[in-house]
């Protein structure tokens, strides 16, 4: 007889957990899934390149209800599950229905953070994080000119070129005067955001932002230095929040977000957590890569295999088109760190390089990625790159054996 | 249709051995080039050339030639410049007497223009102050064959090497500094395989490689060898006890000497710190094999006892009466291409003209009236170094200095260069404006160069070839004789210097060759007095005399035993060794020997200009045997620096077993104008030869250290660079682009001259700057270009090692760099990583071409196929619609 094991939230992580414990537990387990959204599973990744109408709805769509009728899980769309009871192991729908568990998997994700301003209610304020808010900007910029992004982080860029793309004027406003400075250097971001300024995109950087104005609706930004922004649409991407009411409401152990061990487990035996709302070692998550290695490790785990979760660096990349980017691990210099710097500036190609103790702590590469992979490897493997450290920066492919003084 | 040209016959610009060229023109973008091809039928190379001679169309190019004449750096007209210096020299002349002025010349002048230098200065300015650079190269072996035959002859012809059935090469890296001969030597060798070939030379050089014995002997030591040779040449009963009475004298006195010390060979093997069995192998050897030829360089000559060496070698040919005989004789081999042709017109300050001297008072008369001279000079003048030692006190006040670098390659080089700074008038004629010596010089006259201008020069084996002009000179530039005329006739001497052209002062020296002769002087080329400007201009190789008794020359001297002294014997020379003047000391307890190097020649001018000659060997260094390398803390590739009270040498180690344990080498070669400090003749004592002025420049001692710097580094620039400022540089002529090794003493964040070129853009408009910086290494990386073309690099650290050069200097020849190269520039080599291609996945960073060979190789069918092989689309997915696109068409092509 096979456990009933319940996943709340159909979300890339979700559904990545669901191939794989299909894969490692063929059988063991009935599955039933509620997704809040009315889908299956898609790429949410990819909702910026269809706001920048480089793609559609429909080829995002990884997982539609054929996919979970093929494999036999039970999938609820648009319910959402409110309750829990952790002794009964039921879980409660919005319609009151009840389902029992005998393990239950949260992965209720996270969503976009608010600024606490006044007139972050007015119409015309959105978020930027499921094919709702895509469909509402999309419509929006059909009859709107001006929008502002509060957030020029990587999911804000993506939105305002998104946007830019949909031939509204838009203005990006970021607190720190470095674009994406959870990933770039001043050096970096002053090279994006030249890149972005050519494509058409405005910038207000180091700015807070004080209020939103409106009757209503929205009708500019108002920041804390004085400036004023008419705008007619504001998307907020100031950083997500892990979603974890449900969690909180059921006693789970939280801090940030539902606290786990390396198994994924919750402070409640049967109940794990996956994703955006889980918080593992002190980290909350936002990038895809560990969320993946997560799922796998859960569908192990309930496969009844050994398997743990560990802390593994992570790349970024910003997706919009004709920008090359990569960034990974901890580019901060320290005292005991040193940095081997590349620049090209006049072809707005730059990479910096951040050692400590001979291995590679963070890297940028701007312009120009060429050999960023093998440099991530070496970053993961945490190898010493001494020996190697003279070409180190242009990637694999040199000789090892070089010559002091002497030449070839 | 180009116009066809025929080649051009002449003769090679450098060493001594003097092959033929053909330069054929070729036509290439509307502009003619010179390829320089060997002469098939010239007697000294037969077609062969070496890479030197081969390049020689490459270095004519007037970059870095004088082109105009210059008083105290202003450009003149040559009326002024010839009034300037003729009043100069009058004036000099007037207040302190003819002795009070000289000229240095050079065994690169032709014949004619050293004749007329000649003529001026002993026969109408009244000094026999005339001296020249083969004072540093010959002039012992001069003296030598003087004090043996009467005469400065060569007995010997190329072909008694190739004849011989063993030879002995002493004090001769021949294979570097003689390539053509040497090849001779090799083809011979092949033939015949029986042939014997000894090297002997404390260092293992690339004259080895041929040698089936090489004795390392003790440097100095070959006069003992040799005397050790004669004692053992007597006992063995080898010597032709019939030549010996008959043709010499001083054989039993020579014998006596040579037996008292070294009449044993362990004696000898003690003295010459050699093996005793090798000893015998080569004494053995001398015995056995009668064609013997001994060809002797620089480690015999430049010696304070090189008269005596080349003696005790002569007294061994002597004593088996192996002379003008095929294949046997001792043989000088000269280092310039005219010192012979220097010799014949007594440019020498112990010489007169045309081999007479100035011992002879009937020689002095003979020669004054045959050039109705009005003030003739009755005696030796000064040697190179008392000449220049006569500058430094002030005694000389005006000098001449034609053709030629003594600030660089006189010993006490930089003793050298303070007397002329300090001295009154200094003439310098040249056909290069930025050397050493034109640096010190108040008055520059433009010479005009190789190819540029006709005359005779005169090989080794005594063979006259013609040089002949095929290209014009710079405008204004000038032949030395014309030079020299013009003064002379400033000087109110017109009708004795009316020449109009070369051949008219060629006549002249032929006929004073033979004028009273009457078979008494070996130099008689009076056959050709008579020739007419056409003969002169088609005029084939031949070896002197030239004369009633042999009018097609004479390959081989003294074949009936008759010598040139009074009673027609040849002189045996009692030899008493001498080790060398200056020897090591705790303070300075090595040797240093200073030398050729393959590519190179002389003090640069010409070869430095020719990027293929400076791809052998492009940075100054120092060879050491590897204990003392351990000893004085140096290693293979570092810096070091060789010094004495004289001077100072830095250049990089080589670490060679070959190099004898105690002795340095380093290469005569370098200049103020291609190194910072590696003028070797700084190092050099100006201890000399009592008989022939010669100096000791293969025996110096000297300290050795590691000359410490904290960082290395090295520039490519199109431009050249002012380094002037740099603790340690070296420019190199690279084929589109200057190259300059760089190295300094204080760190990186410190040093001023690197600041000035790490702001080099600061400017230039429209330059771009690509840079690289490692900061906790102290390694920088800079490069310049202009649209798009690389204009300068430069790499630097204090603690990493550099790459190679020779792909960033590929670089230059290109018009503009590919993304690839430019994005490896500073790297300093391509990656063997294959290019990927535009990145698809920037998740994983995987590029198109990446993509497209997995696809094939892997035969990769669908999306989540390249996912496992690339990983390629399982992050964000967001490439997954590319991939499909890529597969569909990669696919559909495989189709097809």
């Amino acid at each position: 007889m096979s456990q009933k094991l319940v996943l709340i939230g159909s979300g890339m992580v979700g559904a990545r957990f669901l191939e794989r414990l299909l894969q490692q537990a063929p059988g063991q387990y009935d599955i039933r899934v509620f997704n809040k959204e009315p889908y299956g599973g898609y790429n949410r990744i990819m909702l910026s390149p269809v706001l920048a109408g480089e793609t559609q709805l429909s080829d995002i769509m990884t997982h539609g209800p054929e996919w979970f009728h093929a494999h036999q899980i039970q999938l609820h769309t648009n319910c959402e599950i409110v309750e829990i009871d952790t002794e009964a192991q039921q879980v409660y729908t919005t319609d009151g229905e009840s389902y029992p568990y005998d393990k239950l998997v949260m992965a209720t994700g996270s969503e976009a953070a608010i600024l606490p301003v006044p007139g972050a209610e007015l119409n015309g304020v959105t978020g930027f994080r499921s094919i709702s808010d895509v469909n509402r900007l999309m419509s929006l910029s059909q009859s709107h000119r001006r929008a502002v992004v509060i957030g020029g982080g990587l999911l804000g860029l993506e939105a305002a070129n998104g946007l830019l793309q949909q031939g509204m004027d838009v203005t990006v406003v970021h607190r720190n005067p470095v674009l994406m400075n959870t990933q770039l250097d001043e050096v970096a971001g002053q090279l994006l955001l030249e890149s972005l300024q050519d494509k058409g995109l405005c910038f207000e950087l180091g700015a807070n932002t004080r209020c939103i104005l409106g009757h209503k609706s929205v009708s500019g930004v108002l920041l804390e230095n004085g400036r004023l922004l008419p705008a007619d649409l504001v998307v907020m991407a100031v950083g997500i929040r892990p979603n974890i009411r449900l969690g909180q409401k059921i006693g789970l152990q939280s801090q940030r977000a539902l606290v786990v061990n390396e198994q994924l487990q919750t402070s409640s035996p049967n109940i794990y957590a996956l994703g955006e709302c889980v918080e593992f070692s002190g980290q909350t998550f936002g990038l895809v890569a560990p969320l993946y290695e997560q799922a796998e490790v859960l569908a192990a785990h309930l496969a009844g295999k050994k398997a743990a979760y560990r802390l593994s660096e992570t790349a970024t990349k910003l997706k919009v088109s004709g920008i090359e980017l990569f960034s990974a691990g901890n580019f901060q210099e320290t005292e005991q760190t040193e940095s081997i710097v590349f620049k090209d500036l006049s072809r707005q190609v730059y990479r910096k390089i951040v050692l400590l103790n001979n291995r590679i702590q963070g890297l940028i590469a701007y312009g120009n990625v060429t050999g960023s992979k093998w440099l991530f490897e070496q970053l993961e493997q945490k190898k010493d790159v001494g020996p190697f450290r003279s070409t180190l920066a242009f990637g694999e492919g040199f000789a090892a054996v070089e010559t002091i003084g002497a030449k070839a | 249709m180009s116009e066809q040209i025929s080649p051009i016959k002449t003769t090679c610009p450098y060493c001594g051995v003097g092959c033929g060229i053909e330069m054929q023109p070729k036509t290439q973008k509307n502009e003619i080039v010179w390829q320089a091809l060997g002469d098939k039928v010239h007697p000294a190379n037969y077609g062969k050339l070496c890479v030197k001679g081969s390049s020689v169309g490459e270095t004519l190019s007037f970059s870095g030639r004088m082109l105009a004449p210059q008083v105290h750096g202003k450009a003149v007209d040559w009326e002024e410049a010839i009034t300037f210096v003729a009043d100069g020299f009058r004036k000099v002349i007037a207040e302190h007497g003819p002795d009070a002025v000289a000229f240095y010349v050079s065994g690169q002048l032709l014949t004619e223009d050293y004749y007329v230098a000649n003529k001026l200065l002993k026969g109408f300015i009244g000094t026999a102050n005339i001296d020249t650079n083969s004072r540093l190269c010959m002039a012992s072996a001069v003296v030598g064959y003087k004090r043996a035959f009467g005469a400065d002859a060569v007995p010997c012809s190329y072909e008694d090497l190739e004849l011989a059935d063993l030879v002995v090469l002493v004090g001769s890296n021949a294979a570097w500094a003689h390539p053509i001969v040497y090849q001779r030597l090799v083809a011979a060798k092949k033939e015949r395989p029986q042939m014997k070939v000894v090297v002997i030379d404390p260092r293992r050089t690339a004259t080895c490689d041929l040698a089936d014995l090489h004795l390392p002997l003790k440097p100095g030591t070959d006069a003992a060898l040799f005397n050790g040779l004669l004692s053992y040449l007597v006992a063995s009963g080898s010597v032709d006890s019939d030549f010996i009475a008959e043709h010499t004298e001083g054989f039993k006195e020579a014998c006596e000497m040579a037996q008292a010390e070294l009449g044993t060979l362990s004696a000898v093997a003690a003295t010459c710190e050699l093996d005793e069995a090798d000893l015998l192998t080569f004494f053995q050897w001398t015995v056995q094999l009668d064609r013997m030829v001994t060809l002797y360089s620089q480690g015999v000559n430049q010696s304070s006892s090189g008269v005596d060496k080349s003696n005790a070698i002569i007294n061994c040919h002597l004593a088996t009466g192996r002379i003008g005989r095929p294949g046997m004789g001792p043989f000088s081999i000269t280092g310039q291409p005219n010192a012979m042709g220097g010799r014949e017109v007594g440019g020498l300050a112990n010489q007169l003209a045309a081999h007479m001297d100035f011992s002879s008072a009937e020689d002095i008369d003979r020669v004054a009236r045959f050039w109705q001279a009005r003030n003739m000079a009755q005696q030796n003048g000064l040697k190179a170094v008392d000449m220049f030692q006569a500058v430094a006190e002030g005694k000389i006040k005006a000098i001449w200095i034609i053709n030629t670098n003594p600030v660089v390659s006189m010993p006490e080089a930089d003793k050298v260069k303070a007397a002329l700074q300090a001295c009154g008038l200094v003439v310098v004629s040249d056909c290069m404006q930025n050397t050493d010596t034109t640096e010190v010089a108040d008055v520059l006259l433009p010479a005009l160069t190789w190819g540029e201008t006709d005359g005779m020069v005169t090989n080794s084996d005594r063979t006259i070839s013609r040089q002949r002009r095929f290209i014009d000179g710079p405008e204004l530039a000038r032949s030395d004789w014309w030079m020299l005329t013009q003064v002379a006739k400033k000087l109110g001497f017109a009708d004795a210097f009316d020449y109009q052209t070369p051949a008219d002062i060629f006549r002249e020296h032929a006929e004073l060759s033979g004028f009273e002769n009457d078979g008494k002087r070996d130099f008689d080329i009076s056959a050709l007095a008579m020739i007419s400007n056409e003969e002169y201009g088609a005029f084939s190789p031949m070896a002197w005399p030239i004369n009633e008794r042999f009018p097609k020359g004479c390959k081989r001297m003294f074949a009936d035993g008759q010598f040139y002294t009074p009673n027609r014997k040849a002189r045996f020379i009692a030899i008493q060794p001498r080790l060398p003047q200056n020897p090591t000391s705790e303070t300075y307890p090595l040797i240093l020997n200073t030398g050729r190097i393959r590519d190179q020649w002389h003090t640069m001018t010409r070869t430095a200009k020719t990027a293929k000659l400076m791809a052998h060997i492009d940075e100054p260094f120092i060879q050491v045997h590897p204990l003392d390398a351990e000893k004085y803390g140096v290693t293979e590739g570092c810096l070091a620096r060789v010094h004495n009270d004289l001077g100072a040498f830095v250049g990089r180690v080589v670490v060679d077993a070959g190099q004898r344990q105690g002795s340095l080498f380093v290469p005569m070669h370098w200049t103020a104008q291609y190194a910072s400090q590696a003028r070797a003749d700084v190092l050099v004592n100006a201890t000399t030869d009592p008989l022939s002025g010669q100096p000791e420049s293969k025996h110096s001692p000297v300290a050795l250290e590691a000359y410490d710097v904290q960082w290395q580094g090295f520039a490519l620039s199109r431009a050249e660079l002012e380094t002037s400022d740099f603790d340690y540089w070296i420019k190199i002529k690279g084929k589109s682009y200057f190259h300059y090794e760089l190295a300094g003493k204080n760190l990186l964040k410190n040093d001023q001259a690197w600041s000035k070129l790490a702001n080099f853009d600061q400017n230039l408009e429209g330059l771009e700057k690509v840079e690289y910086q490692d900061e906790a290494t102290g390694t920088r990386r800079v490069a310049w270009l202009k649209d798009g073309q690389l204009e300068l690099v430069v790499f630097v650290s204090e603690q990493q090692a550099l790459p190679g050069r020779h792909w960033l200097g590929g670089l230059f020849s290109k018009q503009t760099l590919e993304a690839r190269e430019r994005f490896y520039l500073l790297a300093g080599q391509a990656s063997g990583a294959k290019d990927e291609g535009r990145t698809i996945c920037s998740c994983f960073s995987v590029g198109l071409n990446t993509l497209v060979e997995a696809i094939h190789s892997q035969r990769l069918s669908n999306v989540e196929a390249i996912g496992q092989a690339l990983k390629a689309g399982t992050n964000c997915g967001s490439c997954i619609p590319e991939l499909t696109e890529i597969l569909d068409q990669e696919l559909h092509v495989e189709l097809h």
